[in-house]
């Protein structure tokens, strides 16, 4: 960072958001307390504020949210699809029109930086309803048959990285097929979902037709397993979603699974180096590494590793760590003490087991929980680092001779969510993009989001998939 | 990119018309949408109270306040002249600009009129701006600018030998004008508009560092593509590596269509991000320019009072 030109600080201001001292359920288009008044507080990660205190919701009012959505399903699926639109290109509208209060909030609940809820989540999740609020009238053109049906009552459970994106990503196309919805936002950040089940009254959307359940893991299990629930789409762990596998199993509940991942970012020697070295940057340290698709090995041709590694080097070190509010913050804090925990103990772990690490000058504050950007060099594919995910900002790298060989390590994994592959030569993205095994592969780019295109996951990984039109047959009785 | 190699290795590159077109088509590509994005990520930072202030003045003494028009006349370029010393004459802690930048027939104007200041006078040369003429005739207009006194020269290069591929003469040319120079600076126009291509621009780049510029500089500002983010963030990439891999430190030269505070502003921080600190200096960055230094002058005054004056408190020249 350089000193001559010190950027003054540029925060954004906290005061377009309204955050209530306390929140309830949302269910059945009313905010009500948990059965048992239970309650858990949410704090903002980078200074460990408490932001709000969120009623808990237990087996009863899952119950109660199922029995709301299965109410609402029936005039909800029988509504003509160009209806069902019209709700659904309204929700998007008021996201566009709150979407800087949006940012803000979800900023301060997830400790991301507001340069990215403005820039990247927000206008993807207007864009999510606006696509699938596209397809509500045209699903007998969907490649499923005519008129297809959808299943029920969806139970959805999100993650804590993207909060109101993942939350877009599960409502948007369950609601154009014709589906109700309970959901069940992370007990970190639980915030941007109980503002969503405001837009959901804003927008005039009929009663319990969206259901909102904060709480713990708990609560996700008893909503996985209320026996009134058709769907269960989950994104998260792969130790949770294999807990829900085993909990679905055996039941006529259809399952989606979005898991982990421990994508490869493959840079040959005729890469485009400089762009690389920013698709590397953005590969790990977007949402501070906290993202399933991260580009969290990078596999580099030896030939190069010097080069690359030292370009790579100087452009983390521009890196700015600090106040995620703060318009030019690129690297925010971690999500949560546990998540920083678990990031703490695998990059010990990586230097235990002799890889060596680099992080740039950087000082962290004192308060909340933050992790320096991380770069470990002469990993090898037997290293912890290099297979388990680590879910924050630090990268794996490794070297390969020959493109077989990077296949070969790229694909060696439990894991196949996402790939990446740095060439000029066009024939050799093709013939690479075709051998790996990641439901998504980015060729001289990385990260890049489109609600057009489906999205998902191989091995353990996951299944199904999210997005384009694809995404609409995990809501369909097909 | 070459960052690591011994500087010697650069040395037998202009050996012959192969060996630099070797070495020019063996730089690494440039992702066209990779680097847009990455120019436009670094357009977001905002820069603010302190940081404005001085980023603002920091412009100011960057920019080569320019005119070349056909209808330039001596009572024009001495006006432009003091607006260079004095570019707010009602806050004379106003830093002064980098130079001037004129014709070659009116630098002896231009030098009289910033007599006894630190503005430099430029000089465009070298059949400015097309550059389609004999070498010789190019190399009489650098002579009479020198000669008249011109601290910098700002010359074109061949575009059409760049775009048949004779790399070489592109070279030799820049050589030549480069020894006619003298001890003045050298700074080497691509017309990236006419380059089209990052490839070409990231190849112009070296091939003008390796033949001696002082600057690389984006355009004549008399194409319909001029400066843009994009690139001018290929150009410090480029002078960036040529440093670390030969020790020399080449300046850039972004001209024509930067008009705002804000785009200024925005270029700085390209600067700041890119090349580095090393960079933030008028010695090491321009901007060609005209109509920009009064957005700059009013952002400062509105900086210094809280408000914004308008149009009629800055000269008009």
């Amino acid at each position: 960072m350089a000193s001559v030109f010190e950027y003054a600080p540029a925060p954004e201001s906290r005061s377009i958001v309204d955050i209530a001292p306390s929140y309830g359920l949302f269910i059945d288009g009313e905010f009500t307390e948990a059965a048992d008044g239970k309650v858990f507080k949410t704090v903002s990660p980078s200074t460990e504020e408490v932001l709000s205190e969120v009623a808990q919701a237990g087996a009863e009012d899952v119950d109660r949210a199922v029995k709301a959505a299965r109410k609402a399903f029936e005039k909800w699926s029988a509504l003509p699809g160009s209806e069902r639109a019209k709700y659904l290109f309204r929700i998007a509208r008021i996201i566009q029109e709150r979407s800087r209060e949006l940012a803000v909030l979800e900023t301060l609940d997830n400790g991301k930086p507001i340069k990215e809820t403005r820039d990247a989540d927000l206008p993807l999740v207007a864009a999510h309803f606006f696509y699938y609020a596209g397809w509500a009238d045209k699903l007998d053109h969907a490649g499923f048959g005519a008129s297809p049906r959808p299943l029920g009552v969806a139970g959805q459970v999100i993650p804590w990285n993207f909060p109101l994106l993942m939350l877009a990503w599960k409502i948007a196309p369950a609601l154009a097929t014709g589906n109700t919805v309970v959901l069940k936002p992370a007990e970190t950040t639980p915030l941007s979902a109980l503002f969503f089940a405001d837009i959901c009254r804003q927008a005039g959307l009929p009663k319990g037709v969206v259901n909102i359940l904060p709480g713990y893991g708990d609560t996700g299990a008893a909503l996985v397993a209320h026996p009134d629930v058709n769907k269960v789409a989950f994104t998260g762990s792969t130790a949770v979603g294999k807990e829900i596998a085993r909990t679905v199993a055996g039941t006529r509940k259809k399952l989606t699974l979005e898991l982990g991942g421990k994508g490869a970012n493959i840079v040959f020697d005729d890469a485009p180096v400089d762009q690389a070295v920013e698709g590397i940057v953005t590969g790990i340290f977007f949402n501070q590494g906290q993202v399933c698709c991260a580009g969290s090995r990078l596999l580099v041709q030896e030939s190069i590793q010097d080069e690359l590694l030292d370009s790579l080097k100087r452009r983390v070190a521009t890196l700015r760590l600090g106040d995620p509010l703060d318009k030019n913050t690129d690297i925010g804090a971690i999500n949560s003490a546990e998540q920083l925990a678990r990031i703490t103990a695998l990059a010990d772990q990586g230097e235990a087991e002799g890889a060596e690490r680099w992080s740039p000058a950087c000082e962290l504050p004192s308060s909340g929980y933050w992790f320096a950007p991380t770069l470990f060099t002469n990993v090898t594919q037997a290293h912890a680092i290099a297979r388990d995910e680590i879910f924050g900002p630090v990268l794996s790298v490794l070297t390969f001779r020959t493109p077989e060989e990077a296949v070969a390590k790229a694909n060696n994994t439990q894991y196949g969510l996402s790939a990446g592959i740095w060439t000029e030569k066009g024939s050799r993205i093709l013939a690479v993009a075709n051998k790996l095994r990641a439901g998504v592969v980015w060729s001289n780019t990385f990260n890049k989001f489109d609600p057009t295109s489906p999205f998902g996951g191989y091995k353990e990984s996951g299944f199904g998939r999210e997005g384009g039109r694809h995404g609409l047959e995990a809501y369909l009785d097909v | 990119m070459p960052t690591t190699a011994p500087a010697h290795s650069l040395s037998d590159v202009t050996a012959s018309d192969s060996t630099l077109r070797r070495f020019l088509h063996g730089l690494p590509g440039v992702d066209a949408v990779g680097l847009e994005a990455r120019a436009a990520s670094l357009g977001t930072r905002s820069i603010k109270t302190t940081a404005k202030a001085y980023a603002i003045d920091l412009a100011i003494s960057m920019v080569d306040l320019t005119t070349l028009e056909g209808a330039d006349t001596p009572g024009k370029v001495r006006a432009l002249g003091a607006k260079a010393v004095h570019p707010d004459p009602t806050d004379r802690t106003t830093p002064m600009t980098a130079a001037v930048c004129v014709y070659p027939d009116m630098v002896t104007v231009a030098k009289e009129a910033v007599a006894g200041s630190d503005v430099k006078v430029a000089s465009v040369a070298t059949a400015f701006p097309a550059g389609r003429t004999a070498l010789d005739v190019k190399l009489a207009d650098v002579r009479e600018a020198v000669a008249a006194g011109a601290d910098e020269i700002d010359m074109v290069i061949d575009r059409g030998a760049f775009l048949a591929g004779r790399y070489l003469k592109v070279y030799d040319e820049i050589t030549a004008v480069k020894e006619a120079c003298g001890g003045a600076r050298l700074k080497v126009i691509f017309e990236t508009g006419e380059l089209s291509t990052y490839d070409n621009i990231r190849r112009a780049s070296w091939l003008g560092m390796l033949a001696g510029a002082d600057f690389i500089k984006t355009s004549t500002g008399k194409v319909a593509v001029n400066a843009t983010p994009a690139n001018t963030l290929l150009m410090l990439e480029a002078v960036r590596d040529f440093r670390a891999q030969t020790g020399v430190q080449v300046g850039v030269k972004p001209a024509g269509g930067i008009r705002t505070s804000k785009d200024a502003i925005k270029f700085l921080v390209l600067v700041n991000e890119t090349a580095g600190e090393d960079w933030l200096d008028n010695h090491w960055f321009r901007f060609g320019a005209s109509s920009l230094l009064n957005d700059l002058l009013m952002q400062r005054q509105k900086l210094a009072t809280g408000r914004y004056s308008g149009p009629d408190y800055v000269t008009v020249d």
